[in-house]
Formats: structure tokens, C-alpha cells, sequence
């Protein structure tokens, strides 16, 4: 067991060493002077040069790279250009809006779509499953921000039940958290439950099929629990791995819904720092989100055994 | 199926594989003719704009600000008196464009790194650790991370969508060759001699045309739909090309007064993106049954 | 004849919907009755519709196609064709159990071997979750699995081939059932399990009378185990009797084929096993007359266009040929 948790921790290294480099080489190998394009269009040429040597960019590629893998190591994601603070600080200040609205997206997606999948599948063929087939095609292709301001102008404009736009801290008013998370919830996890619902319907299918659900009806066991417990657990392991890895969809999806809603998350420091060309916070981000994804997989990976007896390590 | 008298009966259920079987299940299945049908019409609209509206889709008119839609002007107006209906039927040339180039790189370039990777064992293992690499950042932050780079221009946002998409195209066309390389007529093919790139020609290419067309609608739709979020977002399509992002990133403004602004081009965006989506569907359920079973 | 049977299956017909046209008929007009304490062998070769028969009868066709168009499966007097959803349910594993040819599969993998014996008992006699348990373990000592309480807590990939047919079995006679239907309970096993878990199931049978449904193709299981038995041909049925009627006078040429076919016991035969020529026809194909007689020997022109009713040729041995079996219709 442990053997196999420290393999599959080690396998991740390269993953995430080759996430650095990228996110290195990103800066370095744009066209033109890195400096010149940070600092802008009307910099004068001092400015660039500070910038240069702020970097470091005057030295070799690969001095850099050891100085800034060093750096990392030791918690160090340089400093924000445009701010001068510590980049990881000012994703730590951030990361509470992102992360709720996250997790209330998952638990939202996950609850919904689990049980409109086996629905599906059990239904196989019927109007049922076409229809649920056909809203997730849609659920794919509108886009977020369109059903974003469909919820803001019935649930908040027209209706006044919900807030249109912001984020209150859970420390500061519970109550108002909830109501401020409610509608980008909602609109960011309609796509990642058709995701799951998807994959829900696709394994329940295949298991449904298998010769021991057959044994469980010449049982005489209720449908309901053929499908709960004979057959979802069953299909679980593909299930919890498309959450896994749907998650690179809903991040995508969260830095739209937060510019939508006005949440003042990761999504919007990851777009004022575009803005304004702070590289440093764009790097930072990408390395901290890539490395919460690979983090939360690894994770996934390691529950399959407790899913499926026959996987052990 | 353990009974083999099942087996008998299923055997019974008809398949057919020939080209009228073809278009006799597309005629039984009609979301993807409906799908095709709306993304024709979607491409001749952004065709033909210039003759289907008066109206130029520069062309500010400030008596005319933010008019809701009417006789004249079918989509109403935005904040600066620009008809919406012009800009959107120009905007769907954008997204066009984009989704086209998209796919059509994306599977280039995932093409050559699959058929490398799958061909050479030394190149497979750096090439999927960068993909791997690649895959563990999510496509829009990588992408809008790739549009700080430079100065933005549609040859950048075509960049910057195609880079994410390409690993996932590229493990796809790697299995496709694993698969086939070991099958034994690749391997008779190698033993009388045939040399690789005809090899390639012949046997493997073949093989990865089927899902490869199936991917390239799929990446072609997502890729019409990052675009829309990055222009969306401020970091897409330059500003001063009408979009449907870059309508929809100036209406979202006025949505409580102008609620128009965004919708339709919002409207035309999920159509389109639901039409191309319907139509890899079907593609998928014709010519490659066998993922038709994953979602 | 003595007492009324457990298990009378009448004029049964198991169709399977095809895309267009009519459904295809797998199981035609079948008969047959099965007593306390008995054995009754269903013996034919692949898709003559031997496996249906027992589906059929626990209405356990696979969906959305399969379905029994005509006839009547009673037990005990009831009709399980007519009868309700839940009271299907409450029929299957209680009165009527069904175990699989495939050991392998036929067990849920993510879930251990005392959980599925014991939700059977759990579902139809709610005994509370650890009286279930018991029951689980007891039917595992029952079935002769060394060491039951461990393998209680055992999944399904821990055991062997034989071991988990032996759960299997344990699993059906959890709550006693009337009837036990055994479809190539045998077939994926080796020599000597295959052996042991025929044995298995006489014994309990002999302990607990209960009725015994075995479908097998092989006939050397048939020797070993029939009280009585049936022989199908592509969805009908060919010759019955008793299992001395059978083997000292096989009379069908499809049944005498198949006897031919058997290896001799010691199956130092040297050469291949004598064969019948052809292949049983798929199921849209089938002929209007007798379905065998494509591939009879003895065939005539009447058999390609008359099916042959089922005659009485001896005793209880019927025989459904133009040909052989000159007696009353039965």
C-alpha cells in the first residue's frame, strides 16, 4: 500500500516538472523582448532594463531555471510586478471565493448527475434517456456567460430572490455566502454535470450488462438496488475519475463565471495580472492550479482500491 | 453474455455496414441532419452577411443608442448605435474561422506527435511527459496565459486555443498506432519489407482518420466556445473585430438595461456550437461505433 | 402419474424483437414439468433456446427484446407469465433460483461473498442484517467451502472457478427453493470440479427435495444427473423420456447424433468425435418444417415442409419425427 502511494506520488513529479518548464519556457520563448512586453508600450528603455534584471532575464536560460526552481522550493513564487507583494500571498488571498464556488459546483454537478445517469441507463433507448442525452448536448454547447445572465435577470433583476453579483466570505456571514454562490453554482455546473451524467450513463450502461446483475434480479432483488448498490459501485471507478479529471473543464468555466459574477477570485487575479502583464502571478497561478489538479487526481487515484476490491497495491 | 443462446439472438438484431446502410441510419437518426443543417445555414449567414443587412457593422450611430430590437433593426442596437444583427452575422465569420483553424491544427499537430510517439519508443516517452505536462493545465488558463504573450490578433488566439487541445488529439492518434502496430498485418507488412513511410501511408493513417474526424468537430465546437470566453474575458479577439465574445464582452455593460447585447449573439453562439456538437455525434455514431459507447 | 409438479411449463413461446418485421421465435410451443426431489436435463446444442427456457421462466430475458409470447409457467398452480412485478420478485431467489455457466462473472466483484448470500435472505425473509449472516456462513459450510468464516469476507476474485460456483450454489439455496434451475452449472469448470459440483447439488437435493431444472449441453452431465430428459432442437422440442428411455433407445436422429457425438467413457477414441454435419439454423432462418431436417440424414420431402407433432413412442418417451417413433400422437 504505501509502496504504491509513494510510486504514484513520485509519478507526479515529472508531471509537475514539466508543468515548470512550460510555464518557464512560456515567458522566455514569447516573440520579442520578455521585459519589453511587460513593461508595455510606452516604457523607456531604463524601465525595461530594471525589469530585465528584476527577472533576471539577463542571465542564461539555464541559471534562470535552477534559480527559479530554487525559489519554488522553498515557497518563494517571486513577486508580483505590478503589486510588489509575494505572488503567493495574493493567491492565498484569493483563493476562498474560488475554492467555495468550486466545491459547491462539484457537490451540486455530482448530486445532480449521478442519479439523471443511472436514470438514463436504466432507461436505455426510452424518451427518458433521449431526452436527458439531448439536454446534456446543451448543456455543452450554451455557453456559461449566457446562462449566467439568464439567472441574474430572472432569479435577481426580475425576481429579487438572489443577489446579482459579488462574494461574501463565509467568516464575515454564512447566510450571505450560500446566497452570493447560489446562481454561479448553477451556471457554472450545468456543462460538468453533463459531463458526469455522460460518463454516469456510459459505465451504468456496460455494467448493466454484465452476467452478476443478471444473478441480482434471479435474487429477487428491487431494481433499486440492483442499480445503487449492485451496479453504480460498480461503475464508480470511471465516474470519480471523470470528476477528476472534469475538474481542468470546470476551472476553465470558473475564470468565466467569476468575471460574470463579479467574484473576486483566482479567475479574476489570473485576468487583471494578463492585463497587465504581471508574468510572475500568471505563473504562479498556473503552477499553483496545475498543481491542486494533479494533487486532487493523485487523490482520486488512491481511492479506487476502497471502490473496487480487486484493485489493490 | 454467457449464454450462447443470447448471443444467437442478439446476432439477429440488424447491422448494416454498407454506404446505404450508412445513410439509412443517418435518415433514422435525424439530430445529426438537423445539426448539419443548422450549421449550413450558420455558415452561409456569415457568408453572405454583407447582402443579408444593410448596415455596416462599424458603422456608429449615436441617435440610435441602445434601441431595442424593432422593424429596423432586427437585433436592436449597441452602446454606440451599431445594428447587434450585423455584428452578429459578421461575428459568426470570426468564430468560423477560428473553430475551422482550430481543428485543422490541432489535429495536424496531435497527428505528428501521436504517429511519432506511437512509432518510436524513445520519442514516446518525452513526448507524452510533455503532454501530460500540458494536460495538467486547464486549456483556458493555458490559453489565456498564451495570450499575454503578445499583441493579440486572431493568428494568436488561434494559437493559444490549438496548443491545449493538441495532447488530447495526440494520445488519441498514439493508442490508434499502438493498436494497429501490433495487429499482424502490420507486422507481415514489416516482414516482407515495407519500408516505414509507407507503411504509415497504408496501414496506420487509415486507421486514425475515423476518430480523427470525430475529434476535429468536437475541438471544433470547444474551440468556437473559448474564443466567445476569451474575447469574453478581454483577452481574445482583438477588440475592434466584432465577435460574439467581443459583442458579448461590451454588451455585458448594459445586460440590465440592453439585455439584447448579449443575447443574440449568445443565442448564436450556442447554436452553433449545439450544431457542431449534434453533428460530431453523428459522425461519431457512423463511423466509429465502437467509441459511440463512451460519452 | 403421482403428485401435482412444482414446476409445469406450458406451450411456452420466447420471442426476441427484431428491428423491423416479426419478432424471432427462440423458444417454440415447449412443454414440460418438473416433480419434487427430480431431476429434469434440458440437453441440445448451443442456441437451441435451452438457456431462454430457464430465463423465460423467471422472466429474466434480456431487455428491451426478449419476451414470452404465448404459454404458461406455473408453479405450484401459479402462472408466472401473468403475475405482477413484485410478486415476480419475491418468486426469484425464494422459490425459483437460477445459477449461471459462468462462476467468473456471474458474482458482483465489488461486493464480498457473505453480502450477496446474505441480501438474499435479507430480501425475503428480513431477518435482521447479522440472522442473515449466519444464514450466509452456514450455507458456506453447507456447500463445503473450507474455511467459511473467512471466506465470508472473501470477494469474488480471492476464489476459484469451483468455489465460486459453490457460492453460487449456496446463494440459490439460501432460502430453500422449490426449484433450482442450473444453466451449464458444469461447463466452465475443469474435469474433476465439475465432478464435485454435480455431487454438491444431488446431495442437497436429495436433503432438501428441492427440484432441480438442469440445461447442459453435455450429455455425460445428463448420464450422471437426469431423472427425465428433454431434448430441444432449435427452440422445439425433439424427443423426451426418462433417462434409461434416452439412452437405451435414442430415437431422433438428432438425439442419436448427439449420442454419437458423446466421447466413450475412458475417451480413448483415437480419432475426432463423430460429428453432426451442419450448424443449428440462426434463428430468422428457420425452415417451416421439422427445424432438423436440413441437416437429418433420413430426411424427407414431407420434413422440409410439415413439422412433425411429438408422437408417444414407449412409456413416457416422446419422439417428434415423421420418421422414427411410429406410435399415437401423444
Amino acid at each position: 500500500m504505501w509502496y504504491y502511494v509513494t510510486k504514484r506520488i513520485l509519478a507526479t513529479l515529472p508531471v509537475m516538472g514539466v508543468v515548470a518548464v512550460i510555464v518557464f519556457l512560456l515567458l522566455r520563448l514569447s516573440p520579442g523582448d520578455p521585459a519589453a512586453i511587460i513593461a508595455g508600450d510606452d516604457a523607456t528603455s531604463e524601465d525595461i532594463a530594471k525589469i530585465r534584471e528584476h527577472l533576471g532575464l539577463d542571465r542564461p536560460l539555464l541559471t534562470q531555471f535552477v534559480r527559479w526552481i530554487g525559489q519554488l522550493a522553498t515557497g518563494d513564487f517571486g513577486n508580483s510586478i505590478y503589486l510588489e507583494r509575494p505572488v503567493l500571498g495574493l493567491i492565498m488571498e484569493r483563493v476562498e471565493p474560488t475554492l467555495a464556488l468550486s466545491v459547491t459546483t462539484i457537490i451540486f454537478a455530482v448530486v445532480l448527475a449521478v442519479p439523471i445517469g443511472v436514470l438514463a441507463a436504466w432507461r436505455a433507448g426510452t424518451w427518458i434517456d433521449q431526452a436527458i442525452m439531448a439536454l446534456s448536448v446543451l448543456a455543452f454547447s450554451v455557453p456559461v456567460f449566457l446562462i449566467g445572465y439568464g439567472l441574474v435577470i430572472g432569479f435577481s433583476l426580475t425576481l429579487e430572490l438572489l443577489p446579482v453579483q459579488g462574494f461574501v466570505s463565509f467568516s464575515e456571514d454564512p447566510v450571505a455566502f450560500l446566497r452570493h454562490l447560489v446562481l454561479p453554482t448553477v451556471a457554472l455546473g450545468l456543462v460538468y454535470t453533463a459531463l458526469i451524467a455522460r460518463i454516469t450513463r456510459a459505465t451504468m450502461l456496460e455494467t448493466l450488462n454484465e452476467d452478476f446483475i443478471r444473478t441480482a434480479r434471479a435474487k429477487g432483488l428491487g431494481e433499486p438496488r440492483v442499480l445503487i448498490l449492485h451496479s453504480l459501485k460498480n461503475a464508480s471507478v470511471p465516474i470519480v475519475t471523470t470528476i477528476g479529471t472534469g475538474i481542468a473543464l470546470l476551472i476553465g468555466g470558473v475564470v468565466v463565471t467569476e468575471s460574470v459574477f463579479a467574484v473576486p477570485g483566482i479567475g479574476r487575479l489570473t485576468i487583471d495580472a494578463v492585463m497587465q502583464r504581471d508574468y510572475p502571478v500568471i505563473q504562479g497561478v498556473i503552477l499553483v492550479v496545475a498543481g491542486v489538479y494533479v494533487l486532487v487526481n493523485l487523490l482520486i487515484d488512491l481511492t479506487y482500491s476502497l471502490l473496487d476490491p480487486r484493485i489493490r497495491y | 453474455m454467457a449464454a450462447t443462446d443470447i448471443t444467437a439472438a442478439a446476432a439477429i438484431i440488424p447491422r448494416s455496414r454498407s454506404a446505404t446502410g450508412l445513410l439509412r441510419r443517418a435518415a433514422r437518426r435525424p439530430l445529426p441532419v438537423l445539426g448539419s443543417a443548422l450549421l449550413i445555414v450558420l455558415i452561409l449567414s456569415a457568408l453572405f452577411a454583407p447582402w443579408l443587412t444593410p448596415y455596416d457593422p462599424f458603422e456608429m450611430n449615436v441617435v440610435d443608442r441602445l434601441l431595442p430590437p424593432n422593424e429596423t433593426y432586427w437585433f436592436g442596437t449597441d452602446a454606440f448605435g451599431r445594428d447587434i444583427f450585423t455584428r452578429t452575422l459578421y461575428g459568426g465569420r470570426v468564430s468560423l474561422v477560428i473553430g475551422a483553424a482550430v481543428a485543422v491544427a490541432a489535429t495536424l499537430v496531435g497527428l505528428l506527435i501521436g504517429v511519432v510517439a506511437g512509432y518510436f519508443r524513445t520519442a514516446d516517452a518525452i513526448l507524452m511527459r510533455i503532454m501530460d505536462g500540458l494536460m495538467a493545465i486547464p486549456g483556458i488558463l493555458l490559453a489565456i496565459a498564451l495570450m499575454s504573450l503578445t499583441r493579440a490578433s486572431i493568428w494568436v488566439v488561434i494559437l493559444a486555443i490549438t496548443i491545449p487541445e493538441v495532447p488530447r488529439v495526440a494520445r488519441l492518434v498514439r493508442s490508434v498506432v499502438l493498436s494497429v502496430r501490433e495487429q499482424v498485418y502490420i507486422q507481415a507488412a514489416s516482414a516482407v519489407g515495407t519500408r516505414f513511410p509507407r507503411l504509415m501511408l497504408r496501414h496506420i493513417l487509415p486507421n486514425t482518420f475515423a476518430p480523427l474526424i470525430v475529434q476535429a468537430t468536437y475541438i471544433a465546437a470547444s474551440a468556437v466556445l473559448v474564443e466567445s470566453y476569451l474575447s469574453f474575458l478581454g483577452v481574445g479577439t482583438p477588440p475592434e473585430i466584432p465577435s460574439w465574445g467581443n459583442i458579448i464582452a461590451e454588451g455585458r455593460l448594459y445586460v440590465q438595461i440592453a439585455f439584447w447585447n448579449i443575447l443574440f449573439p449568445s443565442v448564436f453562439l450556442a447554436v452553433m456550437v449545439l450544431s457542431i456538437n449534434i453533428l460530431g455525434d453523428g459522425l461519431r455514431d457512423m463511423l466509429d461505433p465502437r467509441l459511440a459507447r463512451r460519452i | 402419474m403421482a403428485a401435482e409438479p412444482v414446476l409445469r411449463v406450458e406451450g411456452l413461446r420466447t420471442e426476441f424483437a427484431t428491428g423491423d418485421g416479426p419478432p424471432a421465435v427462440a423458444v417454440n410451443d415447449l412443454s414440460f414439468e418438473v416433480n419434487r426431489g427430480e431431476t429434469l436435463c434440458i440437453v441440445g446444442e448451443s442456441g437451441c433456446g435451452k438457456s431462454l427456457t430457464a430465463l423465460s421462466v423467471l422472466r429474466l430475458l434480456p431487455r428491451p427484446y426478449g419476451r414470452v409470447g404465448a404459454g404458461r409457467v406455473l408453479l405450484e398452480g401459479r402462472d408466472l407469465v401473468q403475475v405482477s412485478e413484485p410478486e415476480i420478485r419475491e418468486v426469484r431467489g425464494r422459490a425459483v433460483s437460477m445459477i449461471f455457466q459462468e462462476p467468473m462473472t456471474s458474482l458482483n466483484p465489488v461486493l464480498n461473498i457473505g453480502r450477496q448470500i446474505a441480501e438474499t435472505v435479507m430480501v425475503h425473509e428480513g431477518l435482521p442484517w447479522q440472522a442473515c449472516m449466519d444464514r450466509a456462513l452456514e450455507m458456506l459450510r453447507q456447500v463445503r467451502i473450507p474455511e467459511p468464516e473467512r471466506r465470508l469476507h472473501e470477494y469474488p476474485h480471492q476464489l476459484s472457478g469451483g468455489m465460486r460456483q459453490r457460492v453460487m450454489i449456496a446463494m440459490a439455496l439460501a432460502c430453500r427453493p422449490r426449484v433450482l434451475l442450473a444453466d451449464e452449472p458444469t461447463t466452465a469448470l475443469d474435469v474433476t470440479i465439475q465432478a464435485q459440483i454435480l455431487d454438491l447439488i444431488r446431495d442437497l437435493q436429495r436433503e432438501t427435495g428441492t427440484a432441480v431444472l438442469l440445461i447442459t449441453h453435455d450429455l455425460g452431465v445428463v448420464a450422471e444427473m437426469a431423472d427425465r430428459v428433454l431434448v430441444m432442437y432449435a427452440g422445439s422440442k425433439v424427443e423426451e423420456g426418462t433417462a434409461e428411455e434416452i439412452f437405451d433407445a435414442p430415437t431422433h436422429p438428432y438425439t442419436r447424433g448427439l449420442m454419437g457425438a458423446m466421447p466413450h467413457l475412458g475417451g480413448a477414441h483415437g480419432g475426432r468425435l463423430a460429428e453432426i454435419p451442419g450448424v443449428v439454423p440462426a434463428l430468422k432462418a428457420r425452415p417451416p418444417g421439422c427445424p432438423f431436417a436440413p441437416r437429418c440424414s433420413i430426411a424427407t420431402s414431407r420434413c422440409h415442409v410439415e413439422a412433425p407433432p411429438l408422437r408417444n413412442f414407449a412409456g413416457s418417451h416422446n419422439v417428434a419425427c415423421w420418421e422414427v417413433g411410429q406410435g399415437a400422437v401423444a
